[in-house]
């Protein structure tokens, strides 16, 4: 029997800086917040997404709009996986000509950042699209990398990274499950 | 769910789960670009044995916007005028590799008997007067995106109940969700089994139009057996026939429903089937959201229970 035992890696207070992080890293890199979206991926990417962009208009005095995309319908994986729960999709604007920040809680295979680029083009053309991740875990299986990434966390793949954030779990931080024989 | 044969067999759960599914596919018909590749590389068949338009053109439209391909069966000019069995049809259908078929038959109970026959999923796209389960989603998608929730709505399913699918797919669904349907027809158009179903009925139309939600028409179906049972056509015209000075007799927010096709004049006057709270035409584009939530359903997830 495998037992799982969760350590935390980052808290709440972390997880905010990290996020306030990537926030000056996108401003920085644009000069400002202008033709800026931000698109969260369901589940954890939304809030995430909505806390960079509250983070941008604090310290650029500017809206930066948030969408949310749930990437179900373009899984490579539909066939075995159950279905989930599925999130709204939600563009506040077109996003043809605006750059487009991705964002997620954890980048691990890529497929669900794959799953989102092909979602994005169906939905219209952007000028230039980013990734930002609060965790990179690495394991990649996919030509894919992150412009913004909160923390590096080398992981076995026997291993669960969890994150939660205030605004859904009443509690924020990263834990990571080890098994132990 | 392996199969989709009547909406007797889903559980309340059940269906709204296939809702919730055709809510997220609304959104995705409305994009720039409206299909996601959820089923590609996959093939579906549609076999009516009877004639549709709008049903199979809905799951055509469903099927493509997943980006499954078609296969369109006709039976006119079909080996089925030569004389080959309902059976031989479908097994070398499925010899070709489908993934999924859709049934419309005459008979009732042949998308079940096909389903028994092949190893992949069957949606019954309406077997003669039994069940027509897309139709009662759609109809409760339409109803739930209107009003919200169909607990405690009054609906009254107007017409040939006794020859109709629709009705008795729609009575499971709607009472399913929650909502108090009364049948509405002359005694001769009821169904004889009525005693079977947790609704109410009324031989008269006019009295109780103050008091619905919904009124869901049926089409008189001449060539299902409706014309000898009935005494005229102008009668039932002049009866159950909504017109605009009945249409006016309904409360505010009521909304008028039609599975089509309509015969205008008759069950439904021309320009009511026009007013904004006549629902057809939501009833119509809701139709593709909610045969792509049951495709989706039935294709993906495997391993699951």
């Amino acid at each position: 029997m495998i037992q799982a035992t969760p350590v935390q890696v980052m808290d709440g207070a972390d997880v905010r800086r990290a996020i306030r992080r990537i926030a000056h890293e996108i401003s920085e890199r644009h000069h400002g917040a202008e033709n800026l979206v931000l698109i969260g991926i369901h589940t954890r990417g939304v809030p995430i997404a909505e806390g960079i962009a509250r983070a941008i208009s604090e310290f650029e005095d500017t809206h930066v709009p948030v969408g949310e995309l749930d990437v179900g319908f373009y899984r490579d994986d539909l066939d075995h996986r159950p279905t989930t729960r599925l999130g709204r999709t939600l563009l506040p604007i077109d996003v043809t000509d605006e750059t487009v920040v991705l964002v997620d809680d954890v980048l691990y295979t890529g497929r669900t950042i794959r799953a989102a680029l092909d979602a994005i083009s169906d939905l219209g053309r952007p000028a230039a699209v980013e990734l930002a991740v609060l965790i990179d875990r690495g394991h990649r299986q996919l030509p894919i990398r992150a412009d913004y990434v909160g923390k590096n966390l080398p992981t076995s793949l026997q291993e669960r990274v969890t994150v939660r954030v205030e605004a859904m779990d009443r509690e924020q931080g990263v834990w990571i499950e080890r098994p132990q024989m | 769910m392996k199969h989709l044969l009547s909406i007797a067999d889903l559980d309340r759960a059940a269906i709204e789960g296939l809702l919730d599914l055709a809510d997220h596919f609304t959104e995705v018909l409305e994009r720039d670009i409206p299909k996601v590749p959820a089923l590609r590389g996959m093939t579906v068949a549609t076999l009516f044995f009877e004639t549709s338009t709008r049903t199979r053109l809905s799951f055509e439209k469903a099927a493509k916007a997943l980006s499954a391909d078609v296969l369109n069966f006709n039976p006119s000019g079909s080996s089925l005028s030569k004389g080959e069995s309902l059976k031989d049809t479908v097994l070398t259908v499925q010899a070709m590799g489908t993934d999924l078929m859709v049934v419309r038959h005459g008979a009732v109970g042949a998308p079940a008997r096909v389903a028994s026959w092949v190893d992949c999923p069957v949606i019954n796209g309406g077997d003669g007067a039994h069940q027509h389960p897309t139709q009662a989603l759609l109809d409760a998608l339409t109803l739930r995106r209107r009003f919200g929730k169909l607990d405690g709505l009054r609906v009254a399913i107007v017409g040939d109940i006794r020859n109709s699918r629709v009705a008795r797919s729609n009575i499971d669904a709607f009472t399913a969700l929650g909502a108090a349907v009364t049948l509405v027809a002359p005694p001769t158009l009821l169904p004889l089994e009525i005693g079977s179903y947790p609704v109410s009925t009324s031989t008269e139309l006019e009295s109780i139009l103050g008091d619905l939600d919904v009124i869901y028409l049926l089409r008189v179906q001449l060539e299902r057996g409706s014309g000898p049972v009935l005494p005229s056509l102008p009668e039932y015209v002049a009866r159950y026939g909504l017109d605009r000075r009945r249409f006016g007799l309904l409360g505010k927010e009521a909304v008028v429903m039609h599975p089509g096709p309509m015969n205008r004049g008759i069950e439904i006057a021309s320009d009511v089937a026009d007013d904004p709270r006549a629902l057809i035409t939501d009833q119509v584009s809701n139709g593709v959201a909610t045969r792509m939530a049951v495709m989706f359903r039935l294709l993906t997830g495997k391993g699951q229970p």
